[in-house]
């Protein structure tokens, strides 16, 4: 075994590459946040029907999403792996625990809270991303003003209009129109009609945010970076940042148009 | 009215005296490596609350003895926290529910009356059970075989001002070098991981000049020969950290995780 294999193989470098993946989900959590913000934005959808429509064709996010895929399966099937290999190393069981005594519940329930989140991304992916890119989302018709910027109509496209892209901009005088997949009255249809998503869906940012108030400290100290001077900061970031106000805000979406 | 005062100089010996415990145990009983092992319930009576954990077992093995029962295996030497000997897992933590302490350092003030106490062994692959609460620890020394040392002899101390070592990687030395070896960092970790151990010794050579010319072979040798012994990998719990009897700090893990990446990125 040369080195590279070695170092990977060895139980610290396991270790690493949940921590390097893991950072990487976190980088993705916030411009995945920025991005959907738009959701709220009261303008029918046009900005973030835009902005899904740069997602999927800019050859830049492009490459880095097919990255983003390989780490969320690499993520987790490599967890799912480890904590039945670390079950290995205790063939007999305590028959009393008191785990409580010495770490916190979310440190312990990694593998769990993981598998709840797991489960939730394929859901996620299978009801938007998938259908935004396989599926038959339909097309909405926004005309703007383009000096006072007003928003003159909106439509949706009859049923059954096709085009080959994504989006198509006509400016007509003082008039732009955008033609664009709607994502936007998919998201927020299903979210309205489905009330069992929606608890899904708060239920596993609950999940996001057990799983990033350890899974964030814990990948600086697999990476070694114990500092007196930045533990706090890191600390703080996890359970303020990633464990409170991302899963807020993402919980925040589906709740909206369910009582929108 | 002296004779029930002179009664009281001689009290029988089963009674419980004031302050006395009468308590149950649930010890592992297991007659060797092969065999599957179980449960035993024992009482222990009139037990001082000024004993000893341990003291408290040598009193119950001494009924043991004397009713020709097999008295219950366990580890213990220097009875003083210093020698990493007692390995208990006492109601679902080892070396009990005191926080910085061995068993030999825990006493029965801790536990009440009528308490249930489960004792069971140290579980880990990479400790197979010797016999009843004894366990074997070896898989630690040859770890500690494969680098935890320093090859030349050092000689004596040199003159204090020859060596200058800042007084912060002195003290953190000093305090990685505090581990005894108990194991207890195995026996709490969901994944009986042995990264407290293994960090602490590397940590307390790492900081010194005397270790430091071996920093990158010793990391590489020790954490190959921990993965060998089937221990399993950290999750950042922080078990191990908080039953420390000697309290080593989780910081050496992630020293070790610095030293033993830089090993194997950059050394040549």
């Amino acid at each position: 075994m040369n080195w590279f294999t070695k170092m990977f193989n060895s139980s610290i470098g396991q270790k690493l590459i949940m921590a390097l993946t893991g950072l990487f989900l976190c980088s993705f959590l916030i411009i995945h946040m920025v991005g959907n913000l738009q959701l709220f934005k009261a303008d029918s959808g046009l900005a973030f029907n835009k902005y899904a429509v740069f997602m999927t064709t800019n050859p830049l996010i492009k490459t880095v999403s097919y990255l983003l895929y390989f780490s969320i399966l690499f993520h987790a099937f490599k967890g799912i792996w480890l904590v039945f290999s670390n079950k290995k190393a205790r063939p007999v069981q305590y028959a009393m625990v008191d785990g409580k005594a010495n770490s916190h519940w979310t440190s312990r329930n990694m593998g769990l809270l993981g598998t709840i989140i797991l489960v939730f991304v394929v859901v996620h992916m299978s009801n938007f991303w998938a259908e935004y890119k396989f599926g038959h989302v339909p097309y909405a018709r926004y005309s703007e003003d383009i000096q006072t910027g007003e928003m003159l109509e909106v439509a949706e496209m009859p049923a059954g209009f096709t085009m080959a892209n994504k989006m198509e901009e006509i400016i007509e005088g003082r008039v732009r129109t955008v033609i664009v997949k709607d994502l936007y009255k998919e998201v927020s249809v299903e979210f309205k009609e489905e009330w069992w998503l929606v608890a899904l869906y708060v239920l596993s940012m609950a999940a996001v945010s057990f799983h990033l108030v350890h899974g964030f400290k814990s990948a600086f100290q697999t990476l070694g970076i114990n500092h007196r001077k930045y533990n706090g900061l890191i600390h703080f970031i996890g359970v303020w940042f990633f464990g409170i106000i991302i899963p807020i805000g993402f919980a925040a979406m589906p709740l909206y148009f369910m009582f929108k | 009215m002296a004779f029930p005062f002179a009664l009281s100089l001689f009290p029988k010996p089963f009674t419980k005296m004031s302050g006395n415990m009468n308590l149950t145990l649930k010890v592992w009983r297991q007659k060797n490596t092969n065999d599957k092992g179980k449960f035993e319930t024992y009482k222990a009576e009139n037990i001082s609350p000024d004993m000893s954990f341990l003291e408290m077992f040598d009193v119950v093995n001494e009924r043991l003895i004397v009713e020709g029962k097999e008295p219950i295996a366990f580890d213990h030497d220097c009875r003083e926290g210093i020698c990493g000997s007692c390995s208990m897992y006492i109601n679902g933590r080892p070396h009990g529910p005191n926080n910085g302490v061995t068993t030999c350092q825990l006493h029965m003030r801790s536990f009440k009356d009528g308490d249930i106490i489960v004792v069971e062994p140290w579980r880990s692959a990479a400790f197979p059970v010797i016999k009843d609460l004894a366990v074997d620890r070896s898989s630690f020394d040859r770890i500690q075989a494969a680098g935890g040392f320093i090859s030349v002899n050092t000689g004596n101390a040199q003159d204090a001002n020859s060596l200058p070592i800042p007084k912060n990687d002195a003290d953190e030395s000093f305090a990685a070098a505090a581990c005894i070896g108990c194991g207890a960092c195995v026996a709490a970790c969901k994944n009986s991981s042995a990264m407290l151990f293994v960090g602490a010794k590397v940590t307390q050579f790492a900081l010194l000049p005397q270790g430091k010319p071996e920093a990158t072979q010793r990391v590489l040798a020790m954490v190959n020969q921990m993965d060998a012994e089937g221990f399993g990998s950290c999750t950042n719990t922080g078990a191990c950290s908080a039953e420390c009897p000697k309290e080593i700090s989780l910081s050496v893990i992630a020293r070790m995780n610095r030293e033993y990446l830089s090993a194997q990125l950059f050394a040549e």
